[in-house]
């Protein structure tokens, strides 16, 4: 045990995910040897971040005014709505920049174990916006687990009362890799996901 | 195929263990608590990723140590094959296959193929049904590799699905929101139920003659040996609320459905069980609560039969899965590696001669015994001698 705001700091870094006991006290360590204007941005960034950053009231992501950018983009096409658990994963989207449409954050996947049900996901929010009738398509983006499954169905059975078309990303082999090096279960998916070329 | 070269770093008893194998029989002799046991699980574990004594990884790494790790060089139709298994407990092990790069451990099934033989298997007929499903469930994992995430990806559901349950009794009143979010795992381990039930069916089928020919060696041949697999999928909820399972009657047998069609039987008996599953706040149906029932002639094995009559059957459910191995790969030197972890002790003279005289025609066959008699004549070969935290050097018996 450290005196006082050493031990103070090292616990407070080991609660961060993925940061152990043993990182935690390197991390504190550097901090505390570190130039301490580098550190106060350090500060400031973690200030801000929490006064500034709110969540965008359309579509849940991460956003610094009441609505994110890409809600606000009158470019976008607003007629499709690609449904994803993070904000994280709008970003790994976005970087294909072969999706135009806009998002719909869940703030996660339906997990029992978790203590994680449907009413607990911004669901009702994405009802809310299939009231607007330009929307003709909504692609559900969840990872491809046992969790993120599990809410693509429950997202596809709700939906389809509604009767808007509702796809889901294709699961199966990476693409520039070798079939032979591929799982089976991957393997095994993308027989069941293949496509007919003619 | 023969393990021709085992070394043992941290494992269990051992810092450091070199032992260079023979195919034909192997003799470890040594007294209670040396260590005989610890070497052949170790191959045992190379082959099923799982030990026969522990459920957890965590007693297999000597005590104080971070780490362990198993090698061998598997001799396979006169190709060999060099396999490292890093055991680290509470963390995914690592394997080495061909001294190459690091892969999951999960690669490493199929290179080496075993049938272990030991005391613990009299639960296979005296214990409880989870016995026999862990039985069928391991043999699936090492003849068909992908089979371990079939049962890997079932067991995750029923969590979900039983934590949901669960949460949902705890809740007092069981709701549409409930009953929404339910039919989705119902969906889910339905489709993962049926993929484990099909392939349980579908071995129990390549077993049974096995079973019946194995135990017929074994014994006088009087009674027949034979394994029924018994469903939950036809648990009925009869009117006074018990759970009634007349086996399907009048219904085409399971084993001549497809996958599809199972699943749709799961999602029907979870509809008629679903005021019992909230009611208890737990899954009732499934391929965890099957069971897989063994006979001898008319009677169920469990409880009637003798303690011989026990052992045979034990022994008969490993002969038979080392027949199933050698039908699935019939190229030379593919069949597996026996072992066989003190069992002879156990066994009356008679079965002592015709087990031998069985496995002895086996590639190679590993013993592990505390005193030599009790090895039988036909099993004779090279001999080791284990003493504390090592094996002497071996010797020929004739």
């Amino acid at each position: 045990m450290y005196e006082g705001a050493v031990q103070e700091l090292i616990d407070e870094l080991g609660r961060l995910p993925g940061i152990g006991p043993k990182s935690a006290q390197r991390i504190a360590f550097h901090i505390l040897d570190a130039d301490p204007a580098d550190m106060k941005r350090l500060v400031d960034a973690v200030t801000n971040v929490k006064e500034r950053v709110k969540f965008c009231s359309i579509c849940g992501n991460v956003s610094e005014q009441d609505t994110c950018n890409i809600c606000r983009d009158p470019r976008r096409d607003p007629t499709a709505i690609c449904v994803v658990e993070e904000s994280k994963d709008v970003i790994a989207i976005e970087r294909t920049r072969s999706f135009r449409g806009r998002y719909h954050v869940l703030g996660g996947a339906i997990n029992p174990i978790g203590g994680v049900g449907p009413e607990q996901l911004r669901i009702k929010e994405l009802l809310n916006r299939l009231s607007d009738k330009q929307i003709e398509e909504i692609i559900i983006a969840t990872d491809p687990n046992l969790e993120g499954e599990a809410t693509a169905t429950y997202l596809a059975r709700m939906l389809k009362a509604i009767g808007i078309p509702v796809s889901r990303l294709a699961s199966g082999l990476p693409v520039g890799g070798d079939l032979e090096y591929a799982d089976e279960v991957t393997l095994g998916r993308a027989f069941e996901g293949r496509r007919i070329l003619t | 195929m023969f393990v021709e070269f085992l070394s043992l770093t941290d494992f269990r008893t051992y810092p450091q263990l070199d032992i260079a194998l023979k195919p034909g029989v192997t003799v470890f002799v040594g007294s209670n608590g040396v260590g005989k046991t610890n070497i052949v699980e170790a191959i045992g574990y190379l082959a099923s990723l799982s030990s026969h004594r522990v459920s957890n990884d965590a007693p297999l790494i000597r005590f104080d140590s971070p780490r362990s790790l198993v090698r061998a060089r598997v001799d396979r139709g006169g190709r060999s094959i060099s396999l490292e298994l890093e055991i680290t407990a509470g963390k995914a092990n690592r394997a080495r296959i061909n001294r190459g790069a690091p892969v999951r451990a999960r690669d490493i099934l199929g290179h080496l193929r075993t049938v272990l033989f030991a005391p613990e298997d009299l639960a296979l007929v005296k214990g409880d049904p989870s016995n026999r499903r862990r039985f069928l469930d391991e043999l699936l994992a090492s003849l068909v590799p992908h089979h371990a995430a079939t049962r890997s990806d079932f067991e995750r559901v029923l969590k979900q699905r039983n934590a949901l349950l669960k949460s949902a009794r705890a809740s007092g009143r069981f709701t549409s929101a409930h009953e929404s979010t339910l039919e989705v795992w119902d969906q889910h381990m339905a489709e993962a139920g049926a993929a484990l039930l099909k392939a349980r069916l579908e071995l129990v089928d390549l077993l049974q003659p096995h079973l019946n020919a194995a135990y017929a060696a074994l014994t006088d041949g009087s009674k027949q040996a034979a394994a029924v697999y018994r469903s939950t999928i036809h648990s009925q909820l009869s009117d006074d609320g018990e759970v009634e399972n007349d086996g399907g009657a009048g219904l085409p047998p399971l084993a001549s459905l497809s996958a599809a069609e199972l699943a749709e039987l799961y999602l029907a008996a979870f509809k008629q069980q679903r005021k019992r599953e909230v009611e208890r706040g737990i899954s009732l149906v499934g391929p965890h609560r099957d069971e897989l029932e063994l006979m001898l002639g008319q009677a169920p094995a469990k409880g009637y039969a003798s303690h011989g009559e026990t052992w045979s059957l034990a022994l008969a459910l490993r002969l038979a899965s080392y027949y199933v191995f050698c039908e699935d790969d019939p190229a030379p030197g593919a069949a597996p590696v026996l072992i066989l972890d003190d069992v002879f002790a156990e066994l009356d003279s008679q079965r002592r001669s015709k087990l031998a005289g069985i496995v002895a025609s086996a590639e190679q066959v590993i013993v592990t015994a505390a005193v030599a008699e009790d090895i039988p004549e036909a099993l004779s070969g090279e001999q080791f001698k284990v003493v504390p935290g090592g094996v002497a050097s071996g010797q020929e018996t004739v």
